[in-house]
């Protein structure tokens, strides 16, 4: 199917809202736009972090998810405690793939859930007792934790409990840092909100704790690699290239990091971040008090990466500009060698995307890379600034959507027929019931990483078999042929 | 007889759990069996009935157990003067956690273990001052309370309070059965009270059911964990609880009632010379002022 004019993509818009009664009809069509890279503001053309209507299946998160599921779950030397009912901690362990190095349950906790299981009484009678004393034999059981922190599900917001109180007690009684974080689920109307209050409660209660304290030595290269989460190992594959090319890499947020790492970050000459939307918070506020400036940077796909390590270069001295082009260089024969594989197997196929956080954006240049076309894309809980970003990034006359509801999502796959969608775990085997190849773009469908240029060959391989794998020819049952298939449905089940 | 389910409620220290009792007393007197449900955190509902300091709630005993489903009805249920069966809900100390929820938790409890027995001729929820959430409005729910009524006094907060209540009435009455059905005036000796407190119910679409008169008598017994009915059954005050039970027996009058504006609530005080018209002209003016 050759690429859509911009009168077919606004007629798709409209066919799809048709079915909204009139009020929700008008909200959503805010929501959809036709991308024209001539806008500067996407105000002009989207709206964004807006409430989901009532009654849609909408593919957001709640404020928990994004603190403890995004920010703070990924410090890998602190524990994380789910304070509330059981299935919020439960549900959400583990899921998102975040790598690290250490001894789980020993001096790491990446992967373990700690919840104060919540039960009527603890409803009825307040749960600032039983926080106390699960923070008590936490201390007892793991003693190599570096910290603790309280992640409110709903509950705790809605029975007034005291946690700032309880973290302030205990942080003296054990010298740890104890971090009360009001993510409760109901804030805010999606996972963003949660990124910001845990951005605040890092600022708040870690982040200047070694201010004023100089024993840490420094060096003119130190940088912070802030908002990769370390999915599959991104930020291992991400943070090779920066030493290469000779920075020093002090802290990772928080794929992999360590809240030392967090206390150490004032001290760095350049925050570097990868996922805007939800660390921009953080790196604003150290922007503002120790003057430590910050870049976004993208390491999906040789062309980006290369784009990044050279704007990152230009905040250093020469040795630094010569160590990013020595890394570029290095690097050439083999991402060259990946395109020359890949690229004929994959050019000219279009993708839709559908995601959270930078990806929706990120990782276009990526495909493009591949001599793949992105023809849609959009954010779950993406503000106006992400919007901003995306603009010129993608065609014009391509599709941006806004928190989709499943119904137009199915639509316009349905309509744009792309070779490839990369989404979530709830939309994935949609699209692949419908035969539509699919990549869950969250945590890499269990592969990765695919920052750097290590990544960049394993995003390739993994498009490619996923694309061309041979499942999809026999999507059709074997007794249906080319006509029956176009006629009416019969009743055969 | 069919069971009836009544909740009492009213502003904070109006005398709802000893009229509660009393009137309670009195019904058992008459022969009826009765429970009480004590639906506040701090469990004080039961005390006279029980000659107790504070029954054991079911939410105190559940935390103690583990959890609600640990326990059985008799580890909650107690029985006292005149085979009043009494049950406190409880809940946690004031500023922390959530007696609402504690309300919600002890009331399904008691249906799930079948407290609710054909036997009874009444219930009464003795509930804490105002519907403050969901969890206070779980006794007039559907299913539960369908009457209604409310203690308050001659003074205007003890008013605005019923006034108030009666609001939170409607928005179940429309939705189901529970009715207001009626108020009654625990004396506080103001002036032309049990007038004031008759055209008060009239606007609201309702009767005062019954004018209990102030009478030391209600202290003495309260001084020894009793009712008046049991501790001097020959006082007069006995014979006021006496002929409210009988008014509520006889009680047919449940109506949507038909809450007064706040204007129309202050006209009346004014009519009644309680509150004075008002000076605009003083408005925000401190003493020093004017």
């Amino acid at each position: 199917m050759a690429a859509m004019t911009r009168e077919e993509t606004e007629a798709l818009i409209q066919e799809v809202l048709e079915i909204y009664p009139e009020k929700s009809r008008k909200d959503r069509a805010k929501h959809l736009a036709i991308n024209d890279q001539s806008l500067e503001k996407s105000n002009k053309c989207i709206t964004s972090n807006r409430k989901s209507l009532p009654g849609v299946m909408t593919i957001r998160g709640c404020a928990y998810a994004g603190s403890k599921g995004v920010v703070w779950g990924p410090i890998k030397d602190m524990i994380h405690i789910s304070h509330g009912p059981v299935g919020c901690g439960q549900y959400s362990r583990a899921g998102r793939r975040n790598y690290y190095v250490g001894t789980t349950g020993v001096n790491t906790f990446g992967t373990m859930n700690f919840t104060s299981d919540f039960t009527e009484k603890d409803i009825v009678f307040g749960g600032d007792k039983k926080l106390a004393k699960l923070i008590d034999e936490i201390e007892v059981l793991f003693p190599l934790n570096k910290g603790i922190s309280v992640q409110s599900e709903c509950p705790i917001g809605l029975i007034g409990d005291d946690i700032e109180a309880v973290s302030k007690q205990k942080t003296k009684e054990h010298g740890k840092t104890i971090v009360p974080v009001r993510c409760e689920g109901f804030r805010g109307v999606s996972q963003s909100l949660g990124h910001h209050i845990a951005n605040d409660a890092i600022r708040d209660w870690v982040l200047d704790k070694r201010d004023g304290d100089d024993s840490f030595p420094t060096t003119p290269y130190d940088v912070a690699v802030i908002g990769d989460y370390n999915i599959g190992g991104d930020a291992w594959a991400s943070r090779t290239l920066l030493e290469e090319m000779g920075l020093r890499v002090v802290a990772q947020w928080s794929g992999d990091g360590t809240i030392a790492e967090i206390e150490n970050t004032p001290k760095v000459k350049l925050n570097l971040i990868h996922c805007y939307r939800s660390m921009n918070y953080i790196a604003r506020h150290m922007e503002e008090k120790y003057s430590i400036p910050w870049i976004e940077y993208n390491f999906f796909g040789p062309t980006k990466i290369a784009e990044s390590l050279r704007r990152i270069a230009s905040y250093f001295d020469e040795t630094i500009k010569e160590g990013a082009e020595r890394v570029i260089a290095r690097y050439e024969s083999e991402y060259n060698a990946v395109i020359a594989k890949y690229k004929p197997r994959l050019e000219g196929k279009r993708v839709m995307l559908y995601i959270g956080g930078l990806r929706p954006r990120h990782v276009i240049g990526a495909y493009e890379d591949l001599g793949m076309e992105v023809v849609g894309t959009g954010y779950e809980f993406g503000h106006n600034d992400d919007y901003d970003r995306t603009i010129k990034e993608m065609g014009n006359a391509t599709l941006l959507y806004d928190d989709v509801t499943g119904y137009e999502f199915e639509e316009f796959v349905k309509k744009v027929q792309p070779d490839l969608v990369g989404s979530g775990v709830k939309e994935k085997y949609i699209f692949q019931k419908m035969g539509v190849p699919f990549r869950q773009m969250h945590s890499w469908d269990y592969s990765g990483p695919y920052h750097g240029y290590d990544g960049f060959a394993i995003f390739a391989r993994d498009m490619d078999m996923t694309i061309n794998n041979p499942c999809w020819k026999n999507i059709k049952a074997p007794w249906k042929t080319e006509t029956t298939s176009a006629e009416p449905e019969k009743a055969v089940a | 007889m069919a069971l009836r389910q009544c909740a009492i409620y009213g502003k904070g220290g109006i005398g709802k759990s000893t009229t509660t009792q009393n009137l309670v007393a009195a019904l058992a007197e008459m022969g009826k069996k009765v429970m009480i449900v004590g639906c506040d955190p701090k469990a004080d509902s039961t005390r006279l009935i029980l000659h107790a300091k504070a029954q054991n709630s079911i939410m105190q005993m559940a935390a103690d157990a583990g959890s609600v489903e640990d326990l059985e009805l008799e580890d909650v249920l107690k029985v006292g003067y005149g085979d009043v069966k009494c049950v406190e809900s409880g809940g946690p100390e004031p500023g922390v956690g959530c007696a609402g929820r504690g309300v919600i938790t002890a009331i399904n409890f008691l249906e799930e273990e079948g407290a609710y027995t054909d036997d009874l001729d009444f219930v009464f929820y003795d509930v804490l001052g105002d519907v403050v959430c969901g969890g206070f409005a779980m006794p007039i729910r559907e299913n539960k309370a369908q009457e209604i009524y409310i203690v308050c006094s001659g003074e205007m907060m003890a008013m605005y309070a019923a006034n108030n209540i009666a609001k939170g009435i409607v928005k179940y009455a429309n939705s189901g059965s529970v009715r207001l059905a009626g108020l009654i005036c625990n004396s506080r000796q103001t002036a032309r009270e049990d007038e004031l407190i008759m055209e008060l119910a009239k606007q609201m679409g309702t009767t005062m059911i019954h004018f209990v008169p102030r009478d030391n008598v209600v202290q003495r017994a309260e001084i020894r964990r009793m009712t008046v009915i049991e501790y001097e059954p020959t006082a007069k005050q006995a014979d006021e609880y006496r002929a409210l039970a009988q008014k509520i027996f006889h009680n047919k009058n449940l109506v949507i009632p038909t809450p007064i504006t706040m204007d129309q609530l202050e006209d009346l005080l004014m009519n009644f010379g309680i509150m004075e018209a008002e000076d605009e002209s003083v408005i925000g003016k401190k003493a020093i002022e004017a």
